[in-house]
């Protein structure tokens, strides 16, 4: 595997520091060889600013990945809309002479350029393809005994055509990677439908987001789990803070824990969900603490 | 991309907009028609024979899901070309008050959601630093980010003040 460097984006370190401590913390666990990427900026974030002006869009992306092209290390990403915007970008510039060339008349007022010399992972697909599930069944400690909700998030997987991870709608590397952890992931209808974050809707329409968001919780409800997991912090604060406002709003109360990939393994490595944050979330829900206790 | 790109980009995508069925295999895919108003089978429609989707409301109910470009029977780039017909509304000067606004935020902080003091409070109970090792914790790097963003126009694309 080569050397990579962690990238973190905006609602990582700025609202769940939690996945951002769980992540390190796995990565030493697993032996990998990881440092930060400083200085990095927002990704910057595919649904606005892709949409805005795509200049602007490659310019700002292209700066966080030639702080890694810097060290040599490949960019490292933990959130799915990180990982659409940086690994798109960086695909474009390598293919595209010209494209490249302008973007870096821009990046030459701070004295930089694109070379190419990198590629973006996600930490689902880096897990799955570097270590894959028995191994790292084989690393973890305490198995955590949970049934799990899985929400793969939409740009993980697609567009396929440049993903190229397989079934966008049966897929099944990221379930794989829960049962590694002892965990099951329980099957309920629509898994593969957006929670309504993306695309700029939950910032400007909350509203219509929120309904998007109620649906998905609606089935997850009916499929009796103990907590939904994401490898997307965009998701997370969806799931997370959609509750609070969807109680408040609609008055309808789920009540069901959220975790990011790296917390909920981060349990199978045996740390407690307070050194993983998981208590730091809006919706913290005592019985699923108990559970955790109760199965040590 | 500019306006003109951007208008090439849907010229590109309209010969394929051309081959659509009205199937609706879009609409009934979309999270988002299930509860907006948003019709993907129309926007489809309107951006292949005229401009009036523009200033379409829904336009901006989109996710960017990719469910009605994976299962278009015709293979039409539908996400690729709303995120296209945004860039040159947006190029208009039609933009969303709060899309605005988050602009102005990664102009300034040069972070889309920038940390706020109960998150410094949370990164401390965790024991981490306070600040995370991105552009809030290098001003060198921030004045790097803002440098790029104005060489690329992009404060004048999102200033205040123009139509709304
Ligand atoms: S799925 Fe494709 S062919 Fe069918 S209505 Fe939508 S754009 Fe047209
Ligand atoms: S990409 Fe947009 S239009 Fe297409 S299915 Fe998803 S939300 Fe609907």
């Amino acid at each position: 595997m080569k050397k990579l460097s962690l990238y973190l984006g905006c609602i990582t370190p700025n609202r769940y520091p939690g996945i951002e401590k769980a992540t390190k913390l796995c990565l030493d666990k697993l032996n990998i060889d990881w440092v930060d990427l400083k200085g990095a900026s927002c990704c910057p974030a595919p649904g606005v600013f892709r949409s805005f002006d795509k200049t602007t869009w490659l310019t700002l992306a292209s700066r966080n990945i030639i702080l890694s092209e810097e060290m040599e290390r490949d960019v490292l990403t933990i959130c799915n809309g990180c990982y659409a915007s940086l690994a798109d970008a960086n695909r474009e510039l390598k293919e595209d002479h010209t494209l490249k060339k302008s973007i870096n008349f821009h990046l030459d007022t701070i004295g930089k350029s694109f070379k190419g010399s990198v590629d973006v992972r996600h930490i689902i697909e880096l897990f799955y393809d570097e270590l894959g599930p028995q191994k790292i069944t084989k690393m973890i400690q305490r198995p955590v005994n949970l049934n799990v909700a899985l929400h793969y998030g939409c740009h993980l997987v697609k567009p396929s055509a440049e993903r190229k991870l397989g079934s966008t709608e049966n897929p099944t590397f990221f379930d794989e990677l829960i049962e590694a952890t002892g965990a099951k992931s329980i099957d309920y209808p629509d898994k593969m439908v957006c929670c309504g974050a993306g695309g700029g809707v939950r910032s400007a329409l909350l509203d219509q987001s929120l309904a998007m968001l109620n649906h998905k919780l609606a089935r997850i409800k009916e499929a009796g789990v103990d907590c939904i997991v994401n490898a997307c912090p965009f998701c997370h604060l969806q799931f997370d803070s959609g509750q609070a406002e969807i109680k408040e709003k609609l008055g309808i109360e789920y009540n069901i824990p959220v975790l990011h990939y790296s917390q909920l393994l981060g349990l199978a490595f045996g740390y407690s969900p307070q050194e993983l944050g998981i208590d730091l979330n809006l919706i913290t829900n005592n019985e699923f603490f108990e559970t955790l206790k109760k199965s040590d | 991309m500019d306006q003109t790109d951007a208008a090439n980009v849907l010229k590109d995508v309209s010969s394929e907009l051309l081959t659509c069925m009205q199937c609706g295999t879009c609409s009934g895919s979309c999270p988002s028609g299930r509860y907006t108003s948003m019709v993907t089978r129309k926007i489809v429609r309107m951006a292949r024979v005229n401009k009036r989707v523009l200033k379409d409301i829904n336009l901006w109910m989109c996710t960017t899901c990719y469910t009605c470009q994976e299962r278009c029977p015709r293979q039409i780039k539908i996400t690729d070309a709303i995120l296209a017909i945004r860039t040159i509304t947006v190029h208009d000067g039609c933009i969303l008050p709060e899309h605005r606004r988050v602009s102005q935020l990664v102009l300034q902080y040069g972070h889309a959601v920038p940390i706020n003091d109960a998150v410094k409070q949370k990164r401390k109970k965790l024991g981490m630093e306070a600040l995370p090792e991105t552009v809030h914790k290098y001003p060198d790097a921030l004045l790097d980010v803002q440098t790029i963003l104005k060489s690329c126009k992009f404060d004048e694309l999102v200033a205040e003040g123009q139509e709304e």
